[in-house]
């Protein structure tokens, strides 16, 4: 490992060692930013099914519930995804 | 309800609420879009104009295909909302990453004022529209249009 990364460091110059590494840390950033919601909205839908499921009569205020939810825990992905564009073609 | 069905195997019929949710957001986004594209064009300059205006355009898209995907899959069954709403997650922060990607070497566009727009609205529209319906539900007799929000829909089995 050390030695492949020897190897690269030979080849490249530091600036493209530097964007090589913003780039790679943007990637990173975007796709970290992204797991987090992912796990909250299945959760939150999940839940909301099982509210449904026991409180047919309350479906509407679920689903009213649910959706803001769902756009609130989006937001952070959303949030992941600016700063991912910002490190990387700002 | 049938005890032993499995709620996946359910549909919530009736209404679609997250499409009156979203059409009070798009309304209001469009109502508010004059003035985020001046601040951000005092700002940034007319890029930042531009920029606002398409990123406030991605927001907007963003909630009516959310809505739509929900109300569309809601009364089918409950298991294919949940599908789709992960997928519709995955879709969406696709499509708005292809479009930045399009257009982010376009001269008229800055994407720092695209992406603080994108936040700012998005999170901004939330909270205005949370207000509206926290109070909506907490005191449905303050309701503004009862036939607008109902508090309750059937959820029925196929």
């Amino acid at each position: 490992m050390e030695a492949i990364a020897q190897l690269i460091a030979a080849e490249m110059t530091p600036a493209e060692l530097k964007n090589n590494a913003a780039a790679a840390s943007a990637g990173y950033a975007y796709g970290l930013a992204a797991i987090g919601p992912g796990i909250g909205i299945g959760y939150l839908v999940g839940k909301s099914v099982e509210a449904m499921a026991r409180q047919p009569e309350a479906a509407g205020m679920v689903r009213t519930t649910m959706f803001l939810g769902i756009a609130f825990t989006e937001a952070l992905a959303l949030i992941g995804f600016v700063v991912f564009i910002l490190l990387k073609f700002a | 309800m049938n005890d032993k069905m499995s709620p996946l195997a359910m549909a919530s019929a009736g209404q679609a609420p997250e499409v009156t949710v979203s059409r009070d957001i798009i309304r209001r986004g469009l109502i508010v879009a004059p003035l985020i594209m001046v601040i951000a064009g005092v700002i940034w300059g007319l890029t930042g104009a531009w920029s606002a205006g398409l990123g406030l355009a991605l927001v907007l898209m963003n909630f009516g295909l959310a809505a739509a995907l929900i109300s569309w899959a809601a009364p089918i069954s409950l298991a294919l909302m949940m599908g789709v709403t992960l997928f519709g997650f995955l879709l969406r922060l696709g499509l708005i990453s292809l479009a930045v990607f399009l257009v982010r070497d376009v001269s008229w566009v800055s994407l720092p004022a695209l992406g603080i727009t994108i936040i700012v609205t998005h999170l901004g529209l939330l909270f205005w529209e949370m207000r509206f319906i926290a109070a909506s539900l907490a005191f449905p007799g303050l309701r503004p249009n009862a036939q607008e929000y109902p508090s309750s829909s059937a959820a029925e089995t196929p």
